[in-house]
């Protein structure tokens, strides 16, 4: 992406058409990523209740993964996953 | 408007600017009370309880809060103004440069005084020439009556361009002794400054936008670049609205610089503020007696006027340059730093030597004035005089 000179940009460093932190790709932060297994998740939405960057996703009332763009890998999806369940797991990120 | 419309009124320094504010009529004043500026906002909190303004008067806990409060109003598109002094600009260092950065006009009285340590609460520039660097316009008045017409120049300028601006008055010098000011109808004011018509506005809700976020590398600096434009603007814009100004009120109010007696000055002074008063004063006495000298009095020092200074210092063989401050570089007070290297590459530049004075608010007097002007009239002959000097301290 050409960034913009300073004769292009909004004065005043403000950043219009907000909200726009969707743009910020954050995905490339994390070390380890969670995988979820169909198979035992109930689909009681914690990690959905959880998740600190909105990257667990829903669809009709069921999960149906996350968005790696964003999710930074924290792990809490996996923790709050009830013990019994443990549908989540962290695996570590394959450069 | 006509030349006899004056309403003159006899006002101190702190009296005229409030009087200037009430005319304003600002949007949100958020301000804390210091001495020697008090009473600005203490008078312009009496207008907002006597419902004569329509301001949202923000009584904060600190200068740091009442800067931070005129920012926010400022982002949401209000007309703010603010006034302090000494310490209190101090504490506000960190939110000046967000004012500025940001781009928002707030216009402040700063009624000059000493910083401490020792604490003082007298005039001197120490703490306006602290904050030079921090992207506000500077303009310092000579009167109480200057300091009215440039409160009301300096709303207009400061929302010309989107910067900050600070206008100055001496400490007690100005701020408290009583003068005529020649005042303008109020209506008069309200249409020489007009609207604010802000760069963005946070409370359109239509047109959402993120304001102060995180710049780094791969912006700040071409954000940096846009409020250096911005003071590249104000230096075309201060003499245009000055000029304005002087034409729809028949004021005489000079822009960056006033020349005074020097078209055929040998040596001369440069001054600033209420010392540049006094100063025109004596140099008057030397004149009758056929000395050929003269002053520059330096009125905006943000933007800097080098090339006012150059045209007006250019073929003057002396020049000696007063600061009320101390820049603690042991190179002399601030403007007689940058007033050289605004003349350095001048092929017919002078001979120059700085005075740093009247630190706490000493008083400024003939004597130190006849002093300096020997000394400059002799370096004009020949004699070496030290990179600067202290007058009116005991040795």
């Amino acid at each position: 992406m050409k960034l913009k000179s300073w004769k292009e940009l909004p004065e005043g460093a403000i950043i219009p058409g907000a909200p726009n932190s969707g743009e910020f790709k954050t995905g490339d932060w994390r070390t380890q990523k969670p995988v979820i297994d169909f198979d035992k998740c109930t689909h009681c939405h914690l990690c959905w209740l959880y998740c600190p960057d909105t990257s667990v996703l829903t669809k009709n009332g069921k999960i149906t993964g996350f968005d790696y763009d964003h999710c930074k890998g924290c792990g809490i999806c996996a923790e709050v996953c009830p013990p019994r369940i443990k549908a989540i797991t962290m695996v570590k990120e394959e450069i | 408007m006509e030349k006899d419309k004056f309403i003159k009124m006899a006002l101190t320094g702190n009296e005229a600017y409030a009087y200037a504010m009430k005319q304003i009529n600002p949007d949100v004043v958020a301000a804390y009370p210091i001495t020697p500026a008090t009473e600005i906002v203490q008078i312009f909190s009496k207008y907002v309880a006597d419902g004569l303004v329509d301001t949202e008067f923000v009584p904060v806990e600190s200068e740091h809060s009442a800067m931070s409060a005129c920012v926010g109003a400022s982002v949401a598109g209000a007309r703010v103004m603010t006034g302090t002094a000494s310490q209190g600009l101090a504490l506000m260092h960190e939110i000046l440069y967000i004012a500025a950065g940001l781009r928002l006009p707030i216009v402040m009285a700063v009624v000059n005084r000493a910083l401490s340590a020792p604490i003082n609460i007298h005039g001197d520039q120490s703490d306006t020439m602290g904050s030079r660097d921090a992207g506000w316009i500077q303009i310092y008045t000579e009167n109480a009556d200057e300091a009215y017409h440039s409160v009301i120049m300096a709303i207009k300028i400061a929302e010309s361009v989107n910067l900050p601006a600070m206008v100055m008055l001496d400490g007690f010098i100005i701020s408290h002794e009583m003068e005529v000011v020649n005042t303008l109808p109020d209506e008069e004011v309200k249409k020489f400054i007009g609207e604010r018509k802000p760069l963005y506005n946070l409370f359109d809700f239509q047109n959402p936008i993120t304001v102060g976020p995180l710049d780094l590398q791969d912006y700040y600096f071409e954000h940096k670049r846009q409020q250096m434009e911005a003071m590249f603007n104000a230096k075309k814009v201060i003499p245009e609205i000055t000029k304005e100004y002087n034409d729809t009120f028949g004021t005489n109010i000079p822009a960056f610089v006033e020349p005074y007696k020097l078209e055929d000055a040998e040596y001369a002074i440069v001054a600033m503020s209420s010392a540049a008063g006094t100063m025109k004063e004596i140099i008057d006495e030397w004149r009758s007696k056929g000395e050929k000298v003269g002053l520059l009095r330096l009125r905006i020092t943000r933007p800097f006027p080098y090339e006012e200074i150059r045209k007006y210092l250019a073929g003057i063989k002396a020049v000696g340059i007063m600061d009320r401050a101390e820049t603690h570089s042991t190179m002399g007070g601030p403007m007689l730093q940058e007033i050289k290297a605004a003349l350095y590459d001048l092929a017919n530049r002078p001979r120059i030597t700085g005075f740093v004075f009247g630190l706490g608010g000493r008083d400024f007097d003939d004597e130190q004035a006849n002093t300096i002007l020997t000394m400059v009239k002799e370096m004009k002959d020949g004699k070496e005089l030290p990179l600067y000097s202290f007058i009116g301290v005991r040795e």
